[in-house]
């Protein structure tokens, strides 16, 4: 049976009638019902309970709190009918009718705005200045590990080469291989409206050696490493586990920022040495299926399309995108605190921003070789 | 006193878990009865939290049955362990509050999974809950990173609570606090289990807290369980029982509860 209540009027005052299931099972109908009370009432009030079923602590509360905010309060407020036991323990908890807003956050007004902008400022300062003491940080553990081999941290280095690199190369290749064959044969369709087959070897070399090698395997390293260098770190952070290690006397930025950044450092041009010969391959094999240019010719014309510094301009960005991708990841990892939200808040913002960087140093570096004619 | 003609409210039969080749239970049994405040205790690693899981659904069992309410927890269809789900509250040993939530809001959240409610009767609800656990309001608008342990473990029996359970599972309550909030917590755990006639299990290390507010106690030795009043087992031969229930700290407990 739904629950219903009714007011009848009896003696000088009023009885309130609880019918039905009154657990908190019912708490959808019992609110709709209270709506039924009225604002103003005068009189005693006798709540009778006797026909309520299994009646809940929860919508008992929320009937007493609509009853004292009857206006005037009913100066007698009595039940009967076997009232739930927990109906003194309600009692005594004196409804405090500010109490909702004080649970809540206080609203926004102008002033607030204004304030939140203030602190955003300055919250922005604190991060510049931030960056700086992180990279100084960083810059000092690799000084001092140059006269302390210890430093070096060589078997966390290792295991960080490993889940950074080796476990790369089959994503790292695939992506190379195919991203190179889709080049090579949409530029195949261009060039043989000229009859210019050939020059889809200098298209794929050349983009491959300077650009795509280096840009694809830096994209990858920091969805894949960028954001797992964040995450890592960031639980770290939750579980106090940085500030236990710097209890012990151990620099967090030693154990746990430089061999990572260090082993995207090393790993970094390695996988694009692999990416740019997986991404050769690919398209001297579509040359060969699609344009049917044999393999010899292929790499004859390979060579010759082969500026000195055409491999060395797109190798020499690796370790620059890879220490960016490192410091990046495990500075927003450093910079998680309290919430699991944060956590995940600040892993995107790691993958987000060290793409938005490798892309802009590319930019970078793209002005700079023309402009020195590398 | 207990009715015992009334089914128990947890029955577990013939539990068995393992981890690998490591047996954490062997044809484990127990009984929790209606209205009663269950202790289970052990040593560390005989597989207390794995028994919460184990009743509590959360993992399956490699034997055994679990039966809840009379019910065995594993043949449930989908909606009836919803219901289920429902019927008892949980609190974990580390709180386990939503993070991004504040306090209030977690204990909301349970209600608004399952009733579509206004937000003023969301607020008054959220505040008996405070209320009943012996929170300030202000207490709502904070984020369970900005709260002390004892407020945590507080937060998260509101939580617990706001389904209105019959059974609630303890794990540890009061493992972390002062031994005045500990205190407090166990005369709150005992007004709740009177006021709202609460069935309560407890996961427990805290000799004092088994001392003051169980009823009966379990011990998980030896991949099994061994149930009593705490009378009986400080009268257990069993060493391991012996000396938990006999050791300086357990004296001292004992001796202010018993004069």
């Amino acid at each position: 049976m739904t629950a219903s209540l009714a007011l009848e009027p009896e003696g000088g005052g009023w009885q309130l009638q609880l019918r039905g299931d009154w657990s908190l099972a019912a708490i959808v109908q019992i609110e709709a019902q209270l709506k039924s009370l009225p604002a103003t009432l005068h009189g005693s009030m006798l709540c009778d309970w006797s026909q309520a079923e299994a009646p809940g602590i929860g919508p008992a509360w929320v009937l007493l709190r609509q009853l004292a905010d009857i206006d005037p309060q009913p100066p007698v407020l009595l039940h009967t009918g076997g009232p739930p036991d927990f109906l003194q323990l309600l009692q005594k908890l004196q409804p405090d009718r500010r109490a909702p807003d004080r649970m809540h956050a206080p609203p926004r007004t102008l002033r607030g705005l204004i304030g939140k902008l203030g602190r955003w400022s300055v919250l922005q300062g604190r991060h510049a200045r931030g960056v700086l003491d992180f990279l100084g940080r960083i810059a000092s553990v690799i000084g001092q590990a140059f006269s302390r081999p210890r430093g070096w941290r060589v078997s966390s280095l290792a295991r960080h080469v490993y889940e950074t690199g080796i476990t790369a190369i089959p994503i790292v290749s695939l992506i190379a291989f195919l991203i190179s064959v889709i080049v090579a044969y949409l530029g195949a369709q261009q060039l043989a409206r000229f009859g210019a087959d050939i020059f889809v070897v200098d298209l794929v070399t050349i983009a491959v050696l300077r650009e795509m090698g280096v840009l694809l395997t830096a994209i990858i390293l920091a969805g894949r490493s960028g954001s797992a260098f964040a995450a890592e770190i960031g639980v770290m952070q939750l579980n106090e586990e940085t500030d236990a290690l710097r209890a012990m006397g151990m620099n967090p930025i030693e154990m746990l920022v430089v061999p990572r950044v260090l082993a995207l450092i090393i790993v970094l041009p390695l996988l694009t040495v692999i990416a740019d010969a997986m991404g050769l391959a690919g398209g001297g094999l579509l040359s060969l299926i699609n344009l049917h240019i044999p393999l010899p010719q292929f790499t004859t014309r390979l060579r010759e399309s082969l500026g000195p510094t055409t491999f060395w301009a797109g190798l020499i960005k690796a370790p620059v995108f890879a220490a960016l991708i490192g410091m990046v990841g495990t500075y927003r990892g450093m910079q998680v605190r309290d919430s699991a939200r944060e956590l995940g808040r600040l892993t995107t913002v790691a993958v987000v921003q060290s793409i938005f960087m490798v892309i802009l140093a590319d930019a970078l570096f793209a002005v700079l070789f023309v402009q020195i004619g590398f | 006193m207990l009715d015992r003609s009334v089914d128990p409210v947890i029955r577990v039969q013939g539990l068995c878990n393992r981890f690998g080749s490591q047996v954490v239970h062997d044809d484990l049994n127990m009984e929790v009865r209606q209205n009663e405040i269950f202790g289970v205790v052990g040593g560390s690693g005989t597989g207390k939290s794995v028994l919460l899981r184990s009743i509590l659904g959360l993992r399956d069992p490699d034997g055994g049955t679990v039966e809840l309410y009379g019910r065995d927890v594993k043949s449930l269809a989908s909606a009836d362990r919803s219901s289920l789900v429902q019927s008892y509250g949980v609190t974990f040993q580390n709180g386990a509050l939503i993070s991004s939530l504040t306090v209030a809001q977690n204990i909301q959240l349970p209600l608004l999974e399952h009733y579509s409610l206004s937000e003023k009767t969301l607020d008054e609800l959220a505040q008996l809950n405070l209320a009943l656990v012996g929170l300030e309001p202000e207490a709502g608008a904070k984020f369970p990173s900005q709260l002390s342990g004892g407020m945590i473990k507080r937060a998260a029996l509101a939580r617990a609570l706001a389904l209105e359970p019959k059974l609630l599972f303890l794990d540890e309550p009061t493992a972390g606090l002062d031994p005045i909030s500990a205190a407090a917590f166990d005369e709150l755990m005992l007004y709740l289990h009177s006021q709202l006639r609460l069935t309560i299990v407890m996961i427990t290390h805290d000799l004092d807290s088994l001392f003051r507010t169980c009823s009966r106690v379990g011990v998980i030795v030896d991949k099994h369980m061994i149930s009593d009043t705490l009378d009986g087992l400080l009268e257990n031969p069993h060493p391991w029982i012996h000396s938990y229930f006999h050791g300086p700290r357990a004296r001292a407990a004992g001796k202010e509860i018993h004069g």
